[in-house]
């Protein structure tokens, strides 16, 4: 099992052809309090780059990306009533989507932990 | 995601806003604190329940100064349709500047200073945004014999329930002062324009201070633990609460005062004399009513509609647009403010706001969305 990330900041946990989407630790604290997130039907097809989802803070509404294309098989049910899962454990309880990955060679272009961690570096 | 562009002007509080580790954003040229290290949520609950503290020194503070209050009254109701010189010395209110066509170019706050003091001098508050605007317009048409003078005060609003008890410790006796009155007085050893008002729909203070006093000032409200600082995140999710409006989201050029439900700050006798800019619309609205209406959304479920859906009828027929929408943390769900053409405006209408395509079911509510905390304001007449 393998975490892969994006510039902007969402994450991939990968295992066998699946992969489970949410967004980093970075990311939820940038948007703050997370109130709800819009997140697509089971069955629907989405693209490495395009919306996957929208996390509405209290601020504003932010636009998630595919980190990688596949067709969404499963959504965190529990993010309607407890979107704060979000803040407290990103990583974890506060997961978004599970992916069947159309092509693993996307990943390849995703960051490991270690370039994710240097990267924000770089931008903080 | 984040932005990191940096405005160019900073308050003088910028330096206090970094140290307390706040999430600074750009804001009418300014960088200012969006959100401190508790963030929006718990800093808006905190305001509601206790005392928040704001920075607001982006905004602009004017002397309006004239021979006598009659004169500088004159002046500025040219230019608003606010019952100016029927104001008493130290009280406030609430008004717009007008274009010609009865459309809004700012709101403001506007008190008239005590008599024996500073007779015939106005003392303004208006957005950071529209400042300079304001003063050109304001300038242009002011009378030979009636000033405009800018002032860099700070400005610091203390708002919550127990606003008034923290500032009683500093200066006995404020907790006196009527809503929309103004008053000078020294908190601790600092001279002050203490204004009972406020943008959150709770009980505060706004409170002027020269530039020089605002770092101590801070620090002197920060160190009661019934206050903690507030950004400008959970500034717009209170007002959006209260139902006010914010100047270039729910208020225009476009819109008027009756349009915006803001016919109450549209005193009698103007109503009756006109010599406002726009008098003719105004007028006629105030008789047959708006066109259309700022009216509060309530939507179901949980996701939010912000500025910018469209409003439609149950059937599809577009009705009108949100102009502020977000999340409400004290009540615990989305809330909504938008225009709607007359017929759509009554509370209990149900209609659809379009988020991302999807039409979310929202009924028109009363505003506010909770209720206002204000204390009692003047009495009309003076005691016999």
């Amino acid at each position: 099992m393998t975490t892969r990330y994006t510039k902007d900041h969402e994450y991939i946990r990968v295992e066998g052809d699946t992969g489970t989407v949410g967004i980093t630790d970075y990311a939820q604290a940038q948007l703050g309090d997370v109130v709800f997130v819009d997140l697509p039907e089971v069955g629907k097809a989405i693209e490495k780059g395009k919306e996957a989802a929208v996390v509405e803070s209290v601020k504003a509404a932010s636009e998630i990306y595919a980190p990688v294309s596949g067709e969404v098989i499963a959504i965190n049910e529990k993010l309607p009533d407890a979107p704060t899962f979000v803040n407290e454990d990103p990583a974890g309880a506060g997961w978004f989507l599970k992916l069947r990955i159309k092509d693993a060679s996307e990943l390849d272009a995703l960051m490991s932990e270690a370039d994710y961690k240097a990267y924000l570096e770089t931008i903080s | 995601m984040a932005d990191t562009s940096h405005a160019a002007l900073k308050t003088v509080l910028h330096a206090a806003h970094l140290a307390a580790g706040a999430k600074m954003v750009a804001f009418a040229g300014y960088d200012m604190p969006l959100q401190y290290q508790s963030g929006i949520m718990a800093e808006h609950l905190w305001t509601r329940q206790s005392a928040g503290l704001f920075d607001v020194s982006h905004m602009g503070q004017a002397f309006l100064i004239g021979p006598d209050h009659q004169t500088t009254a004159a002046a500025l109701e040219a230019l608003c349709a606010a019952d100016i010189s029927g104001l008493k010395p130290s009280q406030q209110r609430y008004s717009q500047l007008l274009n010609d066509e009865g459309g809004i170019l700012d709101d403001f706050m506007v008190t008239r200073l005590p008599s024996e003091t500073h007779d015939g001098t106005l003392y303004l508050v208006v957005n950071a945004a529209c400042k300079d605007a304001d003063y050109a317009h304001i300038e242009a048409r002011l009378p030979a014999d009636v000033k405009l003078v800018r002032k860099d005060f700070a400005l610091v609003a203390l708002q919550g329930p127990l606003a008034a008890a923290v500032l009683e410790s500093l200066a006995p006796g404020i907790g006196d002062m009527a809503f929309m009155t103004s008053r000078t007085l020294q908190l601790g050893d600092i001279w002050v324009q203490a204004s009972r008002s406020g943008y959150t729909g709770e009980d505060g203070y706004e409170i002027s201070v020269q530039a020089n006093d605002a770092p101590t000032l801070w620090d002197v409200l920060l160190a009661d633990e019934r206050v903690k600082p507030v950004g400008l995140g959970a500034r717009d999710s209170l007002r959006l609460e209260a139902g006010l409006c914010l100047y270039g989201h729910d208020i225009d050029g476009t819109t008027s005062p009756v349009e915006a439900t803001l016919a109450w700050s549209i005193q009698k006798r103007r109503r009756e004399e006109g010599g406002f800019p726009g008098a003719a619309r105004i007028q006629r609205e105030l008789r047959d009513g708006p066109a259309r209406k700022r009216v509060g959304l309530l939507p179901e479920g949980k996701l939010p509609a912000r500025e910018g859906a469209a409003i439609e009828t149950e059937e599809g027929e577009t009705v009108g647009i949100v102009t502020s929408g977000g999340f409400g943390p004290s009540i615990g769900r989305p809330v909504a403010m938008g225009y709607v053409a007359a017929a759509h405006a009554i509370p209990g209408t149900r209609l659809h706001l379009v988020v991302r395509g999807k039409p979310l079911l929202a009924s028109v509510v009363p505003l506010p969305f909770v209720p206002k905390s204000f204390v009692k304001p003047a009495p009309l007449k003076e005691p016999a």
